[in-house]
């Protein structure tokens, strides 16, 4: 029964878990099932990308109503590696997470922090499952409402504006993604993403279809914090709490950059957009996004801030491959949505053990903390060089793969821009090292009161750290997950 | 509010007839205008005028707190697992046709148990918001 059901699970598992958590009196039992059901998602999202990569496009009709008529999910190879991104960045989240939040998050709260938690995971694992475009936005709103209040239990009370403004932003962007739904709907009277890909080719002068690309275009742009529309991201990373904010570095702007994908791709196809300027127009933006907020982040004096403005360069990089167009590109947008993951992941958890120990996460009172607490030091260090693309770690394979695509489509100011964006990550990255190891301890800290992290927190962590050493040696999962992808993507060029 | 008698009166008359009306909202949804959405709103109205005017201390007696957090997360998981029944006897997610022996039957009941999932959650959740708001800016004492 799993095995035919198995796409649908993947969403209801936690959807189901999310009432049982809120009802259940505070303590471990929130956090014990919480952790239980993120690690049978992740099997299951594990068992469905080893069903997909094959090349299988595993289709499942809700209610029973056939497509186009009722809502279905729709899993390839694209879906399957975003789900499998979210799942396992979950499973080694939620372990992490006991520790982290009984410091963080005042004890009453803790159910319902789990029971939010869930939704969330619920709401992005929905956008990557489903083949209706309504739906999506359906689960797109589960997943914004719930992260708005994981935001707001931050420590700081800047946690509240910070969430405030997401929430703002947040639902413009959702707004704008209705609008352009709507409009298709009007146009095509269908909203599953098949039957629209079938239906917008004879419409594609037509000016209405237009409007609803730039809306929806316009409305991910925001939710995937996409430079000059992530004003919102930097404050909500930098004042969540820090589980928070490493599961939402690590999959939200994911999960975007996905739907973007698919919405361009599998709904438009690539044949529309060579007709208007988008593919231009993300060039530039991830250009001077790349630049820009790389050089933001090299003067920033909160660590947690650092490493957003980081994480807003980042989907620079992701965009980039989306404008090339090009199968290299895909790819590197492909791999690098998976690689960023694990990186962000990895830092944001370890400066989250940090946090553990200090209270803080401003550099200031950070200072010589490595020496005290080798182990997440060296995490950071490892999650440091991935994020500039070292050989040997993850990035590097993505940076790779966007240069070798840069270079294809003969665009050499990019190969320019992309080196330099490297050579900014290695100056933040240095602030940061140099920071935690090089620096003397602040004085209103008292060294003797600093130990090493607690297990519960460094072992997740080295998970993620493993993993992007791992990744950077075997791509076999990640590159050939992604060229089976683009197949389905880009399907004329193979 | 102790003097206005008539307000008093009068209301304590319209909530019975307000609940009643929730209910035939809810139930009568499947073949009228209405559902679980509105069904539970209309409820929760009937809570919000007792507490306009008898005050939001008795009204918390009425339903307190703990049990409205209790109902909101009862009405999804009541959505939640009459898909999941659907499963187990064979169907897709939410495939009502399984869960009754003819086809009809099983969408007439499907819908029936999901709406009233909805109507639950979105009563105890508009109560909730509802107290959110009543309660700003005063004590515990005041509220209690």
């Amino acid at each position: 029964m799993i095995e035919s059901h198995l796409s649908l699970l993947i969403v209801v598992l936690p959807l189901l878990t999310a009432p049982i958590v809120a009802i259940l009196p505070n303590g471990r039992a929130p956090w014990l099932i919480s952790t239980l059901v993120s690690w049978s998602v992740f099997t299951l999202a594990c068992m469905q990308l080893a069903n997909v990569s094959t090349g299988n496009i595993i289709s499942y009709e809700l209610g029973g109503w056939a497509p186009p008529w009722g809502i279905e999910y729709r899993i390839d190879a694209a879906n399957a590696l975003v789900a499998l991104i979210v799942s396992g960045i979950a499973a080694v989240i939620f372990p992490y997470a006991l520790k982290s939040v009984e410091k963080e998050i005042p004890e009453q709260q803790h159910s319902l922090f789990y029971a939010a938690f869930m939704l969330c995971l619920t709401g992005l694992l929905g956008i990557t499952q489903t083949g209706d475009i309504f739906n999506l936005f359906v689960f797109l709103e589960i997943s914004s409402l719930s992260s708005y209040a994981l935001i707001s239990l931050g420590q700081q009370r800047q946690a509240l504006t910070a969430s405030y403004q997401y929430l703002i932003m947040g639902s413009i962007g959702a707004t704008f993604f209705l609008i352009g739904v709507g409009l298709l709907y009007a146009m095509t009277g269908t909203l599953n993403m098949m039957d629209l890909a079938q239906r917008l080719p004879e419409l594609y002068e037509h000016r209405t279809i237009h409007t609803a690309f730039a809306f929806i275009m316009v409305g991910f742009a925001l939710k995937l914090a996409l430079f000059p529309l992530h004003l919102w991201l930097p404050n909500a990373y930098t004042y969540a709490p820090s589980v928070v904010t490493a599961f939402l570095s690590a999959t939200a702007t994911k999960v975007a950059v996905y739907v973007m994908l698919r919405v361009i791709f599998s709904v438009f196809g690539f044949s529309f957009i060579e007709n208007t300027p988008t593919d231009e127009l993300f060039l530039i933006l991830c250009v001077v996004g790349i630049l820009m907020m790389s050089f933001y982040a090299v003067y920033q004096q909160d660590s947690k801030r650092l490493l957003s403005y980081s994480s807003v360069a980042q989907v620079g990089y992701m965009m980039l491959g989306i404008g090339f167009g090009s199968v290299l590109g895909l790819t590197a947008t492909l791999v690098h949505l998976f690689n960023h993951a694990l990186m962000k992941g990895a830092l944001f958890m370890a400066i989250g053990a940090l946090v553990y120990r200090v209270g803080s996460s401003r550099l200031e009172h950070l200072s010589g903390l490595g020496k005290h607490m080798p182990w997440t030091f060296a995490a950071i260090v490892i999650g440091g060089l991935s994020l500039i693309g070292v050989p040997g770690t993850a990035g590097f394979i993505s940076k790779w793969y966007l240069v070798l695509a840069a270079i294809e489509k003969q665009y050499w100011l990019i190969v320019v821009v992309i080196l330099l964006g490297s050579l900014l990550a290695v100056i933040y990255v240095w602030k940061l090292i140099e920071t935690l190891y090089f620096k003397s301890e602040n004085d209103s800290i008292q060294p003797e009161t600093i130990k090493e992290a607690p297990l519960m927190l460094l072992i997740p962590t080295w998970v993620l750290v493993f993993a992007n050493v791992y990744f950077g040696f075997n791509t076999e999962l990640t590159v050939g997950t992604a060229e089976q992808a683009i197949k389905l993507l880009l399907p004329g060029v193979n | 509010m102790k003097h206005n008698l008539i307000l008093r009166v009068v209301s304590k008359f319209l909530i019975p007839l307000i609940f009643l009306f929730a209910l035939y909202v809810q139930f009568h949804g499947d073949f009228g205008p209405g559902g679980g959405f509105q069904a539970g709103i209309i409820f929760s109205t009937g809570i919000i005028l007792y507490a306009l005017v008898f005050g939001v201390a008795s009204a918390k007696k009425v339903i307190p707190p703990y049990i409205l957090r209790a109902l909101a997360s009862l009405g999804v998981l009541i959505y939640a697992a009459t898909g999941v029944a659907s499963l187990l006897l064979g169907g897709n997610y939410l495939e009502y046709g399984v869960l009754a022996s003819t086809q009809v039957a099983g969408q007439h009941l499907g819908i029936l148990v999901i709406e009233l999932g909805v109507g639950i959650t979105v009563m105890a959740v508009m109560l909730i918001i509802f107290f959110a708001f009543a309660e700003r800016g005063r004590s515990e004492e005041e509220c209690e």
